[in-house]
């Protein structure tokens, strides 16, 4: 009996690593962010719709998320409605970074469906979003009060996720459900 | 029918023969003044993930975003920066999964290491079982020897 053990042991074993494999494998199809824990990226563009300039650093001592957005992008249209309702409970500053887009069409949609964002800053050529490592939009990334990057979520925001993912992260002096 | 009539196999034969013949077009069309950085440009651009297409080199897609790192990938080779740091700007922002051929850390040693942990596991237990048949040969041979020698009173032909 005892010869048997050790292969069906290691086969046993095997069974186990390969079926949590397989549980997690949904999860392992959104790439983890590599800022996590890393301070968000210096950057400095022009406001959309002005001719002022946005300082990341202005953010300095407040939590807020910056969401990756363009007009070309669909998903961005169905989380928008999210962004609204993020934006319309004021817990924290909402920063759009509006990704290799036109003015002139990020205007005419946030016209059209309502502006979600404290401030929109133009990245026509995609260089602060590849400093950021966005791969697709939409994205978000929640920024601590240090300006250390906390989380990061790819893909249209739902109010579950907002609730799970980014509330709950929140320390309670910032508005959050978290401690 | 003529003898040189064109069948689709033939027909497809000629366009393959002519289109091998050219150079392969790249999806970037863009080239470094100087030959040693245009290498060094298409090696890294090689090795360097496509986060969007993912099986693909930013070399290779055509996406927007692949464009934007082959830009980077060029500004910082005319900043005069060395393969390894191009390399780490590009991990800083994406992590390991953009390159190709991920550098030993020490969150993926495991990943390293398993297989040589395996492959040492597999070679001890190789070797135990061939030594135990080494040893079970001599083992026959005084057996057969034995029987051998007392054939008379088995009365069994042991040769």
């Amino acid at each position: 009996m005892t010869r048997f053990l050790l292969p069906a042991g290691a086969f046993a074993l095997l069974v186990t690593v390969l079926f949590v494999g397989v549980q997690r494998a949904p999860e392992k199809t959104v790439i983890p962010s590599a800022l996590i824990g890393k301070p968000a990226p210096v950057f400095t563009l022009p406001v959309l719709g002005s001719d002022q300039q946005f300082a990341a650093d202005s953010m300095r001592g407040r939590w807020y998320i910056i969401n990756v957005w363009g007009t070309w992008c669909a998903e961005c249209r169905n989380e928008h409605e999210t962004l609204l309702e993020i934006a319309g409970s004021r817990v924290l500053p909402v920063i759009g970074l509006n990704w290799k887009d036109d003015d002139k069409a990020a205007l005419e949609w946030l016209d059209q469906l309502g502006n979600p964002y404290d401030v929109v800053a133009v990245d026509r050529e995609g260089r602060v979003a590849i400093d950021w490592g966005v791969y697709g939009a939409p994205e978000t990334f929640l920024v601590d009060a240090s300006g250390t990057v906390v989380y990061r979520h790819v893909g249209p925001l739902n109010p579950e996720i907002w609730s799970r993912k980014f509330l709950d992260r929140l320390p309670q002096s910032a508005g959050g459900g978290g401690s | 029918m003529s003898r040189w009539s064109l069948t689709p196999i033939s027909l497809i034969t000629v366009i393959m023969l002519v289109m091998g013949g050219l150079p392969a077009r790249a999806i970037d069309p863009i080239e470094l003044e100087q030959p040693v950085l245009q290498e060094r440009y298409r090696d890294l651009t090689h090795e360097l993930r496509c986060m969007q297409c993912q099986n693909q080199s930013i070399a290779d897609s055509p996406v927007g975003l692949a464009g934007d790192l082959r830009r980077e990938v060029r500004e910082l080779l005319l900043a005069g920066k060395t393969d390894a740091e191009i390399r780490d700007h590009m991990r800083e922002r994406y992590g390991d999964f953009i390159l190709f051929r991920p550098q030993f850390s020490t969150r993926n040693a495991w990943l390293w290491l398993t297989p040589l942990l395996l492959l040492l596991i597999g070679t001890v237990a190789a070797l135990r079982v061939i030594r135990r048949r080494v040893a079970l040969v001599p083992a026959d041979q005084s057996m057969a020897d034995e029987t051998h020698g007392n054939s008379g009173t088995s009365g069994r032909n042991a040769s």
